[in-house]
């Protein structure tokens, strides 16, 4: 049991996607502009990610070695859809604020990442843990992300206005004015620039290992986070 | 020989001009634009001046502690970006946001990539642009000397209406504190072509390429040779404040000769584009950051050969 506790407690904090390996930051950046935004996009991706470890440890003794991205591909195309097809039937507002970065997840760099390092490797029950553990740690991070874009950014928590026009609390909070860069597309790499050195504050404060971005030092021939040698090369680190 | 020879090691060539003499040059430039300014729009233009200027220094000093830097607050370059930011800013603008600003300016735009002589845009127009993104409705809102709101001439202009060039060159418009006086601004830009502070081939490039974009703009549109529209371009607006004392910020604009002149040639033609087709009245605060974000790449293709290579 304490492998499995151990899986999701490295999702979460030892490994947190976001705020440590820095994976996945196009929807960390693109759809973090409100509370509600940013959980649902954690939240969706943590579905799809739960399912594809599960079913890609199951399939990784079938799986030919030369043909496994594209096979890992499928698995999680299949996943995205059948999800983006019960956010259209039961959550379409949520559906259309996401828009085009949920069939976007197909190509998510945690759960390709996730999928080549860990749940190929492993058995069923530990991936599983391991896509709860990771999923958590994002949709963590989206939230609190998408929290203080939306207090700073429009002045509401959870779509309740607090400060500004219309303002739930009245009086003088009425008055405030929310500084809008912050729900657009600056404003995201302000607060995920100023969380990330926060955190790493405070790690460095316990001692622990700094921050460390997963990446070969090839930055000329980087391509991103799709970039195949740099995910042999993530997955190569990981196993050290 | 009974005098010894003074051995040195080099430069063996020096300059009185120091960082601080710089900045309180370029400061003593801007004084009539901003006492035009406080003149002309009242104790408010004044008081944000003020605050402005103080949040700049403030913030330098705390987060130079903080960081257990050397504290660089003498050379006057955070009162500079201060001022700088203040004069661009609406009369009316409440208070706190202008401390913002100033916070936004030094802080994020300057020490967070080094301090002096590291940051990648001027802070003073990064601070206004955050400021114009954020707050949209208070950084337009521009009040006259009357207390009437009304609109800038450029955006008269905009709108296809009439403006008095004289009026305009004299400063007696709306705008923000310190752009309004066309006057106020070239005497203190003659003081620092004078004194070789800035150099004439930035403003010059930028003005002129600027005019004759306008001019054949009009002509293209059948409005014949516009002076009177030209003029009014030119005095509008945050141009000759922007021209002078932004554009020719050492840090932010190459260092090449050649370089200056292609930094401002693009700059009179964003500046152009901006204003006669984009959304706003306004373009010369987003040109000149645009093409502050270039000028490592500017500075690149204009190296000079070295000497015997």
């Amino acid at each position: 049991m304490n492998a499995y506790l151990e899986r999701i407690y490295n999702g979460i904090i030892k490994e947190n996607p976001t705020f440590v390996s820095m994976l996945g930051m196009c929807p960390t950046l693109a759809v973090t502009t409100s509370l509600i935004n940013g959980a649902g996009m954690g939240l969706t991706t943590t579905v799809v990610l739960i399912m594809s470890n599960l079913m890609i440890s199951l399939l990784r003794k079938i799986i030919p070695d030369r043909v496994r991205v594209p096979a890992f591909i499928v698995v999680v195309a299949s996943f995205v859809t059948i999800v983006q097809f019960i956010l259209e039937a039961y959550l379409p507002s949520l559906n259309d604020s996401l828009g085009i970065y949920i069939p976007l997840i197909v190509v998510n760099c945690i759960i390709l990442g996730r999928a080549e390092s860990y749940a190929s490797k492993n058995p069923v029950g530990l991936s599983a843990c391991d896509g709860i553990g990771m999923g958590l740690g994002f949709t963590i991070a989206l939230s609190i992300l998408g929290a203080f874009r939306e207090i700073l950014g429009a002045g509401s928590i959870a779509g309740i206005v607090i400060y500004g026009e219309g303002s739930v609390l009245g009086g003088i909070f009425e008055s405030g004015t929310p500084i809008s860069i912050m729900i657009l597309a600056p404003g995201a790499f302000f607060v995920l620039a100023m969380l990330v050195a926060i955190q790493n504050k405070v790690r460095l404060r316990q001692g622990k290992q700094r921050m460390e971005v997963k990446c070969c030092g090839n930055c000329g021939a980087c391509g991103g986070c799709n970039d195949e040698a740099l995910k042999a090369e993530v997955a190569k680190k990981e196993e050290e | 020989m009974s005098e010894l020879l003074h051995v040195s090691s080099n430069p063996h060539v020096r300059e009185e001009n120091t960082t601080s003499n710089i900045m309180f040059d370029v400061l003593l430039a801007l004084m009539p634009a901003a006492v035009f300014g406080v003149w002309h729009f009242g104790w408010h233009a004044a008081l944000l001046i003020a605050v402005t200027m103080f949040t700049c220094v403030l913030t330098e000093y705390i987060y130079e502690k903080a960081m257990h830097r050397t504290v660089t607050i003498k050379d006057m370059s955070a009162a500079l970006t201060g001022l700088l930011l203040a004069l661009n800013l609406p009369p009316e603008l409440p208070v706190w946001m202008a401390v913002l600003g100033g916070v936004f300016a030094i802080l994020v735009v300057k020490q967070l990539f080094g301090g002096l002589g590291q940051n990648f845009m001027n802070p003073a127009l990064g601070a206004r642009c955050f400021l114009l993104i954020s707050f949209t409705q208070a950084m337009t809102t521009f009040t006259h000397v009357d207390a009437i709101t009304g609109a800038t001439p450029l955006a008269t202009l905009k709108a296809g209406g009439e403006v008095d060039v004289m009026n305009m060159f004299v400063g007696n418009i709306g705008g923000t504190i310190g752009e309004t006086s066309a006057v106020a601004l070239i005497l203190g830009a003659l003081y620092l072509l004078a004194k070789q502070i800035i150099d004439w081939r930035i403003p010059t490039f930028y003005i002129g390429t600027f005019a004759v974009f306008i001019l054949i703009q009009q002509f293209a549109i059948g409005n014949g040779l516009n002076l009177e529209f030209l003029a009014a371009q030119i005095c509008g607006g945050g141009l000759l404040l922007g021209a002078f004392f932004m554009a020719t910020d050492y840090v932010t604009s190459p260092i090449t000769p050649k370089g200056k002149i292609i930094f401002g040639v693009a700059l009179g033609i964003l500046t152009a584009l901006f204003r006669l087709y984009g959304g706003s009245a306004e373009g010369v605060s987003y040109a000149i950051i645009i093409c502050n974000l270039v000028v490592p790449l500017i500075e690149k293709v204009t190296l000079p050969k070295a000497f015997g290579r």
